[in-house]
């Protein structure tokens, strides 16, 4: 399964692309509207791109009026991504959203970089939400917190469905000229290939703390990036920088990825997920017999339409 | 690539086209830069049968590689990409600063060689002149406004201009209806990552969708730009 990561595609502005999606990630929407931060918002480092966007958005109620039947008209399934700034926040949007048909699955945005964070802690937002919807819940988790597997777990027991590792890390640039900030906020959210690794450890690292599906993303611009982080544990791949320079990524990235697979034998690349957990010695190396997680076959994933 | 060669301090890109859409003039093409993460935004510079050639002034890692590009080397593009200028228009001056002398020669071509006023920073520079036919240049300290100013006619002109954004202000105030190419730092060109945002119509919009090319009256007052300064 390919997905977007959040806020790295609009499908009403690039319908084509979203339609290449297994389900389409909305950009995240907040309670109130958003102008989002002030230009200068983006910036090029060695191994990446750093974003100061400041969740620009519409506002939950006007998402739901008018974006939300247009972006119905697509052919994949919606996930819709919510953030906000306390417990209350992202409970109100997924009431909003619970009654809606056209949402497959609603992913709580509970790291972005550029904007305060929320006043409660993830498990507490997690919590707020799952008593607002019976939706299938992602909680999208930062690479930065101090213990994320175990943040992961808690957020399991509050009744998340699923994991979406990772969302950007903080990151600065100073203008070559006047060595100042070249964003307009400051520091901004690092993504790209410098993310990669870091996304691989995080994954990998819930993979072993909880049983949970795990959309992961992060650096990924081929088929072997996203095989890296299936092996890790990750049930499904959501794609983000790598759309604004190739937005043939997500048919380019899946037809690697199958290709990835076939050369190590195996039809499906899903098949592969967790491998990187089998012991080392337990069989020959790369051993597709015995992959250690998943643990339960809950942790399969879905997209479809009905939760 | 086709080839590539020097004019003044810029670079001129040479791509065999391939059929592909050269666009309207003021349109852009997201450029591959080789080794870096995110493509580049270029105008369409020349079109020819066989070329679309896009020019580039190589300032910083992107553009750089860009610049290294040699005859033979592979480029991946992706456009045309957003509103190019309005071509209806009875009275055309074309007004240039600095790299934003760059769409104006596919737009001269397209308006059957109108006068231009160009400014540069220096003789190196505006060597780049030699692309637009029927053009008049001046170097800094003077502006093109200053030249622009000694116009007779400035208030029936259609000014089409293209520059930094402090030359882009100053035509909007002497001409509420010129025409003017904006610019950005941009990832994606196709409305995908929000950061190429610009205050139009009185509100954070992307360029790449509503632009590059804006009609002056909707750029409005820097709000932002001067709140920051």
């Amino acid at each position: 399964m390919i997905l977007n990561a959040s806020g790295c595609l609009d499908a009403l502005a690039a319908p084509d692309v979203a339609a290449e999606l297994d389900a389409f990630v909305t950009k995240t929407v907040t309670p109130l509207p958003r102008e989002g931060n002030a230009p200068v918002r983006i910036a090029e480092t060695e191994a990446g791109m750093l974003n100061a966007i400041g969740l620009a958005n519409p506002g939950i109620e006007a998402f739901v009026r008018e974006h939300l039947p247009r972006l119905a008209e697509l052919p994949v399934p919606l996930w819709v991504s919510v953030g906000g700034f306390c417990a209350e926040d992202y409970a109100r949007s997924c009431a909003l959203l619970d009654p809606r048909d056209e949402v497959a699955a609603i992913e709580l945005n509970l790291s972005c970089p550029n904007v305060a964070a929320p006043e409660e802690d993830a498990v507490a937002i997690v919590a707020a939400a799952r008593a607002a919807t019976s939706k299938p819940l992602y909680a999208k988790l930062s690479p930065a917190l101090p213990d994320l597997p175990a943040v992961a777990a808690a957020a399991a027991g509050a009744g998340a469905d699923g994991l979406s590792l990772v969302n950007t890390i903080r990151g600065l640039a100073l203008d070559d000229r006047t060595l100042r900030p070249v964003l307009s906020t400051g520091a901004g959210g690092l993504s790209g290939p410098a993310l990669r690794p870091v996304a691989l450890a995080a994954v990998y690292a819930c993979a072993r703390a909880v049983d949970l599906p795990i959309v992961g993303m992060g650096g990924v611009a081929t088929g072997r990036h996203a095989l890296d982080l299936v092996a890790a544990g990750a049930s499904a791949v959501a794609l983000g920088t790598v759309l604004f320079s190739d937005p043939g990524a997500p048919s380019r990235v899946r037809a690697e990825l199958g290709a990835e697979a076939a050369a190590r034998g195996v039809d499906n690349p899903f098949e592969l997920r967790g491998i990187a957990h089998a012991e080392r010695g337990s069989g020959r190396e790369g051993d597709v017999e015995n992959p250690a997680p998943p643990r339960r076959e809950k942790a399969a994933i879905s997209t479809g339409n009905s939760p | 690539m086709a080839g590539a060669e020097d004019v003044g301090l810029y670079r001129l890109l040479r791509v065999e086209r391939r059929g592909l859409d050269a666009g309207t003039p003021g349109q852009f093409f997201m450029l591959e830069a080789p080794g870096r993460p995110l493509p580049r935004p270029m105008s369409v510079c020349l079109v020819t049968p066989g070329e679309l050639a896009f020019l580039v002034d190589p300032l910083g890692p992107g553009t750089r590689a860009l610049a290294a590009l040699a005859r033979g080397d592979r480029l991946r593009l992706l456009g045309p990409l957003g509103r190019g200028f309005a071509l209806d228009v009875a009275r055309p001056l074309l007004v240039g600063g600095g790299i934003g002398v760059a769409p104006l020669p596919y737009l001269s071509e397209s308006l059957g060689r109108p006068p231009a006023v160009l400014g540069f920073r220096s003789a190196l520079h505006a060597e780049a002149a030699a692309l637009v036919p029927n053009a008049e240049v001046v170097l800094d300290p003077v502006l093109v406004t200053d030249a622009l100013a000694e116009l007779l006619d400035l208030a029936v002109r259609d000014l089409l201009a293209c520059g930094p954004e402090p030359m882009l202000r100053a035509v909007a105030r002497m001409s509420p209806r010129a025409q003017l190419a904006w610019e950005a730092p941009m990832a994606c060109g196709y409305g995908a990552c929000f950061g190429c945002v610009v205050e139009i119509d009185g509100r954070l919009q992307r360029l790449c969708l509503e632009g590059p090319v804006l009609a002056a009256a909707r750029v409005g007052q820097a709000r932002r730009a001067e709140a920051a300064a």
